[in-house]
This record gives structure tokens, sequence and C-alpha cells, in this order.
């Protein structure tokens, strides 16, 4: 299956400095996102799951380059970004867009909905009546009666309605790509529902397509195509989203679903699937940053790092851990054919 | 409640909810401030002399540099002179107003002038962070390792006096502090994730800055600089007062204070007099500055 | 926490130097060269020119500056150009003298200041709050050295009760006799410390009473003055951070009060040399100053640091 890719990520790093001692010079890192490599089709969510930590929302902001990588490319649509000759960060911008997570503070409190929403068009040259037009525009598109909520403020909204006007103000510059950083997080269960299923008309009606980041399973499988998920600055495993939800080959998303809540009774009572704190970023575990916490972790776990490989059986689904790699040295791993 | 009633009710609350649509954070503000009744008055008071001052030719008896020794040292109530004399015999009432030009000039124009250095070195030292914010703070440090006053002194006395070294001492003395909230607060402000959003939509910093960062930081700013101003007149009147300020025989309240010194054995009730305009002025800014701080706290 | 100190005496080095360099850089500025007022007008070029090899004028700026410097810093504060006496002395009799007021007038203000606060604080909502108020906003608004010419008016003039000016004799304060010289002028140097402490104590107590500990603490059964001496804890760093502040003030502000009270201090000393143009009484004054201010930081700095750990990095 030829899928057009439209955001392509290779090998991106960001290390954080961690300063101390007598000249405040550096003596550590954190390693926030640490080889991260992924792609995105046209037209489907990709979405990102992971604990607290785990690098998901430093990997948005690198892929608007909020903040900028310390290695790895970026290719969206075929070019490549930051580099000479390719897309230039202010274009990528028009085309990559971000939804925020906490709806009140992405929002000027000094600016009526209007102006922050046309806020964007203007810098890219559209006058302001006119882009006050777009913006009232898009404002109804996402479901606020614009005669309402143009000249208001962000304290006069509430959460939902707040949320409707982050994502209007993404889709006023007409992106190609909406990177989504935990955006109902904040929201009362039913709202949730609500601006999820406004998500999905907008994804089908404007042909968008969606990064979808949060830490909550359920909405990641409402909402994705495919998933990724990240532990500690890496990505452990990666695939369509029912293949995931089903059969989670990886140790961490296999805890991680069992944790999940379940309404089953038969489900009830049982053990703690992860156990342990996860540890400090700053001094990640060598190999396989996951061993430390793994109810199947060998000598060989400590020893190297898996690659995210494809299994054999299951194509799309790729997964980084000893077990499924055949000739790892683990007691589980296959047999080298 | 016949439900004719609630029908009628019902557009009119609407119509109300509609007309207090959008009301934005100054509106607020705005609000908050003509309910302040003692900012009110403290405003009024100063718009009072402001005007008090301003219009000093056409208020004044007496030209404020004219004095007959035969009448020196009058006291309040004397014929033609309400106010007294002072030590040359010079109408107090006159000098008051006249001095009070430059007693006000010094002290608002070295605010203004700090303000408009100050918060764009601390806008840039905040927005930008790293070396340039470095640099810009750690010069600022070194100015800020001399307590206040004696920077002005030291500015004043070297330079010399008059209006305006005076008023370039007390602007370099007032533009560390200014630079320092400035920074604070853009520091804050360019943090929050409004401002993350308007550089995602490939906004340029300068753009950024005028657009989001401003209407943020001023409130707090403008705060800081009326409080400024209630001690830039203590200030100006006591460099005045040393002599290395406004120089005679131009009319100051601190200088007149000065000259009145040794009046206080002889005559205490005029002595005292240009204090008060000193303490009454340095009050209502005091009193404004507060008010600006509790309106502009409106919890959103 | 050594590596705190350390680390804040260091950066106090620059610090120090720039400030070396502000007050050289005035001395520079000063209209006229300083051998101008030693040299009669109409000496011959080469006896001024003699003159001012003899003081060093004619070398190059930095070189002027790094021997300055190096003087400055062993001590060797130069002679004043009016008295022929060595500054240091001069300047460390005056400072003794500054002291004198400036110490008890800091006691005096801060201790009514944070009593005045606390207290608003604990009223706050009712008229005594307005009152305590009142009186802090009115020691901020009070030009001080007017208040010095009421007081002197009163006490002095029209009551004669105290001495008006002067300071009495040399020496610690002993005696009554010489004691009342030191009443006025350290009540009216309090004034101002006592009404910004005031401000910022209330507020901060405001502020911090607000907070959810305190409930927390009165909720388990804390008595109100327990709870309260909590709060002054918490309290505390802030108004360490103003007192370091406002000894800068006592130190350079002195200058004003000591002209009304005709005070033997650094200030009169600074006012001196202001008008008989002793540029090295001066410069060495508004440095000794400085440093000392510095200094004081320093101190404030580390306490805070001791008293609140999220400071310590």
């Amino acid at each position: 299956m030829t899928a057009d890719v439209l955001l392509d990520v290779r090998n991106l790093k960001r290390y954080f400095p961690v300063r101390g001692g007598l000249l405040q010079r550096k003596v550590a890192t954190v390693q926030a996102v640490d080889d991260v490599s992924f792609s995105v089709r046209r037209g489907e969510t990709l979405g990102i799951v992971g604990e607290s930590g785990c690098g998901k929302s430093t990997t948005a902001r690198l892929l608007i380059q909020l903040l900028a990588a310390d290695a790895g490319t970026i290719t969206f649509a075929g070019q490549s970004v930051g580099t000479s000759g390719g897309m230039d960060v202010r274009e990528l911008r028009r085309q990559v867009q971000m939804v925020f997570q906490d709806s009140y503070a992405s929002l000027n409190p000094r600016c009526t909905i209007e102006d922050t929403i046309a806020y964007g068009p203007s810098v890219h040259g559209v006058g302001w009546e006119a882009a006050r037009h777009r913006a009232r525009d898009i404002l109804s598109r996402v479901g606020l009666d614009p005669a309402w909520f143009a000249k208001r403020y962000p304290h006069e909204l509430s959460g939902g309605q707040r949320q409707r006007v982050n994502i209007a103000r993404a889709l006023v510059l007409e992106p190609k790509l909406v990177v989504l950083d935990e955006p109902v997080s904040a929201l009362d269960k039913s709202i949730q529902a609500q601006v999820l299923n406004l998500l999905v008309d907008l994804k089908r009606n404007l042909a968008l397509t969606y990064i979808f980041i949060s830490h909550d399973l359920n909405v990641v499988q409402y909402m994705s195509d495919r998933v990724l998920v990240m532990y500690l600055g890496k990505v452990v495993e990666v695939g369509p989203v029912g293949s995931i939800y089903s059969t989670p080959r990886h140790p961490y998303t296999r805890a991680l679903l069992a944790a999940m809540p379940s309404m089953d009774p038969d489900h009830r009572g049982e053990q703690a699937a992860l156990t342990g704190d996860p540890p400090n970023p700053i001094n990640p575990p060598p190999g396989c940053r996951f061993h430390t916490r793994c109810a199947y972790a060998e000598a060989c776990c400590g020893a190297s790092e898996p690659p995210l490989a494809a299994d054999a059986a299951a194509g799309d689904h790729r997964t980084s851990c000893h077990m499924l790699l055949p000739g790892s040295g683990h007691t589980a791993a296959p047999i080298v054919a | 409640m016949s439900l004719q009633d609630t029908i009628a009710v019902r557009p009119v609350a609407e119509a109300v909810q509609r007309a207090q649509a959008g009301m934005g954070y100054w509106s607020r503000v705005r609000q908050r401030l003509l309910a302040d009744r003692v900012t009110i008055t403290v405003m009024a008071l100063l718009a009072c002399i402001i005007v008090m001052v301003l219009a000093a030719p056409l208020i004044a008896t007496y030209d404020p540099g004219a004095g007959s020794v035969l009448t020196r040292l009058k006291s309040p109530g004397h014929p033609g002179h309400w106010l007294g004399t002072d030590e040359v015999g010079r109408d107090l009432w006159s000098r008051i107003v006249y001095g009070g030009r430059l007693s006000l000039l010094c002290s608002v124009a070295p605010v203004g002038l700090a303000l408009l250095v100050g918060a764009s070195l601390g806008l840039i030292a905040g927005y930008r962070g790293g070396i340039v914010n470095s640099i810009i703070m750690r010069s600022m440090d070194v100015l800020y390792a001399f307590p206040s006053i004696l920077l002005a002194i030291a500015i004043c006395g070297m330079l010399g006096s008059g209006l305006g070294n005076t008023i370039l001492a007390l602007t370099v003395t007032f533009i560390p502090p200014i630079v320092r909230i400035s920074e604070t607060v853009t520091a804050q402000v360019r943090s929050f994730e409004f401002v993350e959003a308007a550089r995602a939509s490939g906004a340029r910093p300068l753009s950024i800055i005028r657009f989001h960062v401003l209407n943020n930081v001023l409130g707090p700013i403008l705060v800081y600089a009326t409080s400024l101003i209630s001690i830039s007149i203590i200030l100006a009147a006591g460099l005045s007062f040393l002599g290395l300020g406004v120089t005679p025989p131009d009319a100051e309240w601190g200088l007149m204070l000065n000259n009145l010194r040794q009046a206080i054995w002889v005559n205490p009730l005029v002595a005292a007099l240009p204090g008060v305009m000193i303490f009454i002025t340095s009050m209502c800014f005091n009193l404004m500055s507060d008010g600006l701080r509790s309106a502009m706290d409106v919890r959103i | 926490m050594w590596f705190f100190i350390v680390r804040r005496v260091l950066y106090a080095v620059p610090i120090l130097l720039g400030v070396s360099f502000v007050v050289f850089l005035l001395m520079k500025m000063v209209p006229g060269d300083a051998a101008d007022i030693l040299i009669p007008p109409e000496a011959p070029k080469e006896v001024a020119a003699m003159i001012r090899a003899h003081f060093g004028l004619d070398q190059p700026i930095h070189i002027q500056y790094l021997r300055w410097l190096r003087a400055m810093a062993s001590g060797d504060f130069g002679t004043s150009i009016f008295t022929n006496q060595p500054v240091a002395d001069e300047l460390f009799g005056a400072l003794a003298n500054t002291l004198k007021i400036a110490l008890p007038a800091g006691v005096l203000g801060f201790s009514l200041g944070i009593l005045l606060g606390a207290l608003a604080a604990y009223y706050s909502g009712t008229w005594l709050d307005k009152l305590f108020s009142a009186f802090a906003i009115t020691g901020v608004s009070l030009p001080h050295y007017w208040v010095g010419m009421v007081l002197v008016a009163i006490f002095a003039v029209m009551l004669n009760l105290l001495p008006g000016q002067g300071m009495g004799p040399e020496g610690f304060p002993s005696t009554w006799e010489h004691a009342k010289h030191l009443i006025l002028p350290v009540v009216t140097l309090s004034l101002i410390p006592m009404g910004v402490v005031s401000r910022l104590i209330r507020a901060n107590v405001l502020e911090i009473r607000s907070m959810e500990f305190v409930s927390a603490l009165t909720a388990k059964g804390l008595k109100g003055h327990r709870v309260l001496f909590h709060i002054m804890k918490n309290a505390a760093p802030s108004a360490l951070a103003l007192v370091g502040l406002q000894f800068g003030y006592l130190l350079g502000g002195s200058i004003l009060v000591e002209t009304v009270f005709n005070w033997p201090g650094s200030g009169s000393l600074m006012n001196l040399a202001i008008f008989r143009r002793d540029i090295p009484v001066l410069s060495a004054t508004i440095l000794v100053l400085a440093s000392i201010f510095v200094a004081i930081n320093i101190l404030v700095d580390v306490l805070q640091a001791l008293i609140d750990p999220r400071i310590r990095r």
C-alpha cells in the first residue's frame, strides 16, 4: 500500500542540559527525545501515547519548530524543513498548526476571540478586515456563533468553547497537518465527546491530517488510525490502532493497556501491570530503556537497545523489543531462520 | 410568574448580556477604578494640582522672583500674601504655584524617560533571553549596586546642579528598577502558551511583542512607574534641598525648603509650607498607584 | 550551600569592578580637570603640565583607572584637596557617626514596620487596618527632610526639649545629655523604612494567609499567634530582601537628614565635598558606601537562602 507520506521524521533528537555546580556548567542532560523516527500519511490520524515525561509534548514542539532539534530531519510533503533549498520554518508554520492543551493559557486574555484568530492570517499578509472575516467564518465551522462569540474575551467562555476557539485558530491558516497536544485532557468527559466529534467532522470536511497526542488510551483509540507508543524519549511500538490495541507486543504497551480501568468485572482486582517509578530521564538505563520495569527483562536487554523492527507476521506493526528480534539473545526471541 | 412574563423577560436579559458581552480587560479596569472612591478622589486632587501649576501665570498674585526684604517671613494671612512670604520677602503662594512646575517636571519627566528606555530594555531582555538578557541584566546589576539616592546624588554631585543634570540623574536612577520589573513580567508572559501559539502561527518576534506581550505587561509596569513618581517627587525635591537640583532663583518646592531652613527658628509655619505640597503630591501618587494596582489585579 | 555562598561572593567581584568603573567615569565627567582646582589660573603652561603629571593626569585613561583602582583597593583613598588630610581618616570617622543614627533608625524602622504590618494584616478589613495602613503610606510619602525640619520646629524651637542641631560629644552615647541629640535624627530617618517595611509585611502576610497551608494549620487546631509565627517565617525572605535595600537607603539617604540636623556623618562629608569640589573625598565616599551596600546584599542573599530552601540551587 503506497500511501502518500505527508510528514517524515527521522532520528529526531532533543536534549536539555542540566546545569549545576559552581560555574553552572552542564552536569547532565535530559534526553527528552532520543532518536525518534516516524512518518504520517496524508489523511490519517497518528496517535501518540505515553506517560508524562516520555517526550510526547517535546516531539510535538519539535515538529512545528517551537523548539529546535539537536539532530534529525523533518521532511514535509517531500520538502526538507530548515535546510537551505527546502522549506523554511515560516512556511512550515502555515502548513502545520498546533492545538494546545491548556485552553485558557493558550488564549491571550486581552484580545477578543476574533482578534486572536485573525492574528494568524494577519501575520502572513492578510489585511485585518479580511482576517477578521475569515475568523468569523472559521468560528461558525467549529460550531460557535460568530455574532455571539467574535467580540468576546476568553474568560467569558467555557472550557469546551475555548478549545473550539483553539481549534479554529489552528484551522484558520488552512494547514494540512494539525498537531493536537492533549486537546481534550482538561475538559469534562461530556464536553470531550463533543470536541472529539467536532475534530472528526473537521478532518473529513477539510481533508486534514492529525497527529493526536494524549495519555488517555480510550480517546486515542477512538481518534487514531495508527498509534505510536513512546517511553522515555524513544518509540517503543507503532502500528495500526486495531493491531496495537488487540495484540500489543511491547511489554510496556501491554502494561499500559492492561492498566486501563475496565468495566468488565472479570478484569477487576488484577495486579498492577507496571511497577516502580519511571526512571529519571537524566540517567536513562542502558540498553532498552524499559528493562528496569519489565517483567521479561534479561541480560541482553540491559546490554543493547533493540531497534524498531517489523514483526514477521504483522507488516506495519513494529516493536522495539528483544523478545521479537531474531538472534537477540533473549530466551523468548524467535530463532534465526 | 406567568408564561407571558417569562417570554417578555428573556429578550431583555439577552439584550443585557449582549450589551455586556466582550468586556475587555481595560474596560473592566476602568470600571473598577471608577468604583474606587479613594482613588478617584486622589486622581481628581492630582488633576487640580496639575491645573494649578500649569495655570501659574494666571493665578499667581506676584512675580515669584520679586521680593522685598521689608516683608520677609510674614505669616499666612498677611494682607496681600495669603500664604505669607519667604526669607527674602517673595510671595509664598506665587512661588509655590510656579515652583510646582519645576517640581512636577523633575518628578514626572525622569520616570517617563526611564519608562521609555527601561521598559524597552526590559522587554528585549525578557523576550530574547540568553546572552542578550545576561548582558542587559548584569549591567543593570552594577547600577543596582548603588543605593538609589546615592546614585542620584553622585551624578548630580559630579556633574553639577541644574535642571538638566537633575533630570538625567533621576532618569539613570530609575532605569534599573524599571528594567528589572519589565524583564520579570515579560519573561513570565513569554512562557505563556498563547505566546507559543503566536510563534506557532509564524509571527515574527516584533509582531508578537507588539500584539501579545505588550498589552499584558503594560499594566504592572505602569503601576510600578506611578509608584516611582511618588518617590521621584521626594528625591527631586531632596536634591534641590541639598542644593544639587534646581538652582536659585528658580522656585522649586525642595529648594524653597532649603532656603527656608533657617526660617524655622523664626516662622515655623511658613518654613513648613513647601513640604506640605511635596507631601500631598507624593501621597496622591502613592494612593493612585495603589488604586491602579488593585484595579488591574482583576482576577479573570 | 557553600557553593551558593562562594558563587554569590564571586559574583560580587565583577559588580564591585563595575561600581568602581561607574564612580571613576563620573569623576572623569566632572566639568573641568581635577587639577584645575589646584592650578592657579595665571600659572604658565609648564607648571600646569608639571602639576598634572604629579597627579598622574597626563596618563591614558585606562592607566589612570587602574592606578586609582589599585589605590582604592589597598585602602589609600588619597588626600582631600581641601583639608590636605588623608581621606580615609575623615571618611571612617564620618561613617562611624552616620552609623550612630543609621543603626538605631534601622532597628526602630524595621521593628515598628514589622509590627504595624503584621497588626494591619491581622486586623485586615477593620478600621485598625485602615489606620495602620494610613500610617504606613504617610511614612512613605513624607519627605523625611521636611519632617526633620518640622520636628526641630516643634521639639527644639517651640518646646525646647531636644537639641535641633549637632551631634554632641564624640564617642558612644552613654548619657542622656549625649543621647538626646540622637532622638530627632533617628526618628526622622526611621520613617521611610517603617513605611516601606510595614506595607510589604502587610501585603505578604495577607497573601500567605490566603494560602492553603494556613487553613490546614488552623484546622489542625493551632492557636492564632502560633499560626502567625508560621506565616512570618514564610514572609521572612522577602522582608529580608527589603531590609537589605532599606539599609542602602539609610546609608545613602542619611545625607538629607544629616543636612537638616548638622550631623557630622558621611552624608555631611559628601555634601561638603560636593560644594568644595573635593573630588577625592566625594569619590571615595561613594565607592565605600556602594561597597558596603554590595556586602549587605550578599549577606541578605545568603540569609535568604538559609531560610528559604527553594532559593538554594
